[in-house]
């Protein structure tokens, strides 16, 4: 797993979630889980700003891009311009 | 002066006088009890000391200058320990030491006298310069005690009471008094010639440089271990050592270190609440039976907490907002009452490691108002409080102005606070006209700003919100009015665990990612404390400590004040004689609290500020001769 995988499923782990034994990484959509209700979207989209010093608007919070752990990955590394 | 710090010190008194000085000491034995009286001399009376507070690591200072410096003791105490080290390192000596004072050494060849405070203020220090003499003590009453010392309140500092919650040192609520601020020393040489002018150095502050260099299971290892031997310093005493166990995580924290690391067969102490909106007595138990301590409890009712409040007053000797001080003066007084003086608690754990939900609002109202036109993020602002029904329903915009999430604040130093201020500041409105025009050109907050240290601007914001929570509202209100004033006032010692030297120095540099991680407050504290607490300690939400505010002296029920004076401090010919409130204004707020309106943070806050300002007045104002004690010869030096 890439070390930003790593900071994204260690924050969902411990900020996020009450079971610790959640596949993270192997979870298709975090919305069908239950990992990520509609206040825990916005926690983790300032934890992506706060961590990588990006911008999230609005329109980008959206399942396309924060999903699951694969979709967070690409989103963060395109905000980053990687 | 002595006299009236009785409750600080009943086992003991002593009086030293010389040509240029004179000192006093009201004792709590806790270390060397028969050893350890004060005033104490070293080196055939050059150098004499009074001394509060504790010095934890005096054993091993003690062994330094045994071996290394050649140096004697003739007692077992921390007091004859710091004399050593100031003869030996002089006054930078206090950087070597761990713990919580203030002291005064007389320096009899050098002719001055050197005081210190420690670092983040647990003990108290007060002085004044009057006809050319300069007094100091540990509470403001033995200044005032003094005769033809000024007694008058200071409207700036009581305007500072009604933004901040307290008065930042220098300042007080006195005028012409002053408070040493923490991490600092004073000197007054008292030659001939000699100026007489008082010499304040600063020696510690809080460095918020970040050290990102460790991973969080590094930090969590290094944390334990500091807080275990801050927990073991602490619990050096000649007497037996309690623990505070509130239901939260911190108290919770040092009580399961002290079983789990020391062989000390810890008692555990609580207060309940009447109110189950502040009552943690569930969450206390389960503690309480995982450690298997001795505990004992007492509850503190509404009626309680009014009844005690004038004469916590006297002990707290400044205005204050709220009536959480009264439970805690009931909580020590049980301590008490079971044989003990020394306390250990968790204060200071959220100031320095990120416990607070003004650090958690602060985090997202910077995240909405980094983005003004997002519909989305405001949700994050109402997640904070769910139990507010009206901010549920409020349109973004007022979320956002009430907030202080607009990008304009963001450019305020001190976008932290603002709404915790300027929410406080709205008590000013009933000031009485006279009052408002002396302060119409004092703006507190303003005048912080030339008060922050130069390295502020470059800090992390999560770092700004601690040092303004650590360096203003920590000194000044819950080490004081919550912390020495309330214990002390039953002859109490608490002692900080969290607020150890290197515990403070080594969080300041921990990265807020790691005290807040997203919204988990204190976040490497948890991960401490996994095997410390029990698991639903750990899980829940941070509950702020409260009490009851207005409910503890008008009877919701009845709209009746439950006691005589609640009406005498609150009517209209008392408000005017204070001459600081408006009567007008005032009778409106206690009729809303009597009819059952007064149901906001804001009014229960405006309630106890008159209610406390009133009764401090008329006891060091009005009454002061009275209320000090009679045919004490220590009060007449």
């Amino acid at each position: 797993m890439s070390d930003l995988s790593q900071k994204i499923s260690e924050f969902i782990s411990s900020s996020l979630l009450l079971d610790s034994n959640v596949d993270i990484a192997g979870t298709a959509s975090f919305l069908e889980a239950g990992i990520i209700d509609s206040t825990g979207v916005l926690e983790l989209v300032q934890f992506l700003e706060e961590t990588w010093e990006i911008s999230v608007k609005d329109e980008e919070m959206v399942p396309a891009n924060l999903d699951s752990l694969a979709k967070l990955e690409a989103f963060v590394k395109r905000k980053l311009g990687g | 002066m002595i006299g009236t710090l009785r409750h600080r010190g009943p086992d003991g008194r002593g009086v030293f006088v010389d040509r240029a000085c004179g000192l006093a000491h009201a004792r709590l034995a806790i270390l060397d009890l028969s050893g350890g009286a004060q005033p104490m001399a070293l080196e055939g009376g050059d150098l004499v000391i009074t001394f509060n507070g504790e010095v934890f690591n005096y054993l091993e200072l003690r062994e330094e200058l045994a071996t290394r410096h050649g140096r004697r003791f003739a007692t077992r105490s921390d007091t004859e320990t710091i004399l050593h080290a100031y003869a030996v390192w002089g006054e930078r000596c206090v950087e070597r030491m761990n713990g919580q004072w203030s002291f005064a050494i007389w320096d009899r060849k050098r002719e001055r006298l050197f005081c210190a405070r420690d670092r983040i203020g647990v003990r108290p220090f007060f002085w004044t310069m009057h006809e050319g003499r300069f007094l100091f003590g540990s509470e403001v009453k033995s200044l005032f005690a003094v005769p033809g010392v000024t007694r008058a309140l200071d409207l700036h500092g009581l305007n500072e009471v009604l933004t901040f919650w307290c008065a930042v040192a220098p300042r007080t609520v006195w005028q012409g008094i002053n408070e040493l601020p923490p991490g600092c020393t004073l000197t007054i040489d008292a030659g001939q010639g000699s100026t007489r002018r008082v010499e304040i150095r600063r020696y510690w502050q809080l460095d918020y440089t970040l050290d990102e260099t460790r991973s969080t299971e590094q930090c969590v290892e290094e944390l334990t271990g500091l807080l275990v031997d801050a927990a073991r310093i602490r619990l050096r005493a000649d007497v037996p050592v309690g623990a505070y166990v509130s239901g939260g995580l911190d108290s919770s924290v040092i009580a399961g270190i002290v079983k789990r690391h020391t062989d000390t067969r810890l008692q555990t102490f609580s207060v309940t609440f009447e109110d189950p909106e502040y009552d943690e007595s569930a969450f206390q138990r389960e503690v309480v039976e995982r450690l298997g301590t001795r505990h004992t409890t007492v509850n503190a009712s509404n009626a309680l907490i009014g009844s005690v409040f004038p004469e916590l007053s006297w002990f707290m000797e400044t205005p204050v907002i709220r009536s959480a001080p009264a439970p805690l003066y009931v909580l020590a007084g049980l301590v008490r009452k079971n044989g003990f003086k020394v306390v250990l608690t968790g204060e200071g754990s959220d100031e320095m490691l990120g416990g607070y939900d003004i650090f958690k609002e602060a985090k997202v109202r910077r995240f909405c108002a980094q983005q003004p036109d997002s519909k989305l993020r405001p949700q994050l602002l109402r997640s904070l409080y769910p139990y507010m029904k009206s901010l549920q329903a409020q349109p973004d915009a007022y979320l956002r102005a009430f907030f202080h999430a607009r990008p304009e604040d963001l450019e305020s130093p001190f976008f932290s606070h603002l709404p915790r201020w300027k929410l406080t500041q709205q008590i000013k409105g009933l000031l009485g006209k006279d009052a408002k025009a002396e302060l119409a050109a004092h703006d507190p907050i303003e005048e912080l700003r030339a008060r922050l240290p130069r390295e502020y601007a470059g800090w992390h914001p999560f770092a700004q919100a601690q040092y303004l929570e650590s360096t203003i509202l920590l000194p000044g209100y819950i080490l004081s009015s919550q912390g020495d004033r309330p214990a002390m006032g039953q002859s109490i010692e608490g002692r900080y665990p969290f607020l150890d030297a290197r515990v403070m120095d080594w969080a300041a540099k921990l990265p807020p990612r790691k005290k807040m991680l997203g919204l988990d407050e204190k976040h490497v504290l948890k991960r401490a404390a996994r095997d410390l607490v029990p698991p639903s300690v750990l899980a829940r939400p941070k509950q702020p400590y409260r009490a009851p505010d207005a409910a503890s002296f008008i009877d919701p029920s009845t709209g009746k004040s439950r006691y005589d004076y609640v009406d005498e401090m609150l009517s209209g010919e008392c408000v005017a004689k204070s001459g600081i409130f408006d009567p007008v204004a005032v009778q409106k707020l206690v009729e809303k609290v009597r009819n059952g309106s007064a149901t906001g943070v804001k009014d229960n806050m405006a309630f106890v500020s008159v209610l406390s300002t009133q009764l401090v007045t008329h006891r060091f104002l009005d009454r002061f001769e009275s209320e000090i004690p009679a045919h004490d010869p220590a009060t007449h030096e």
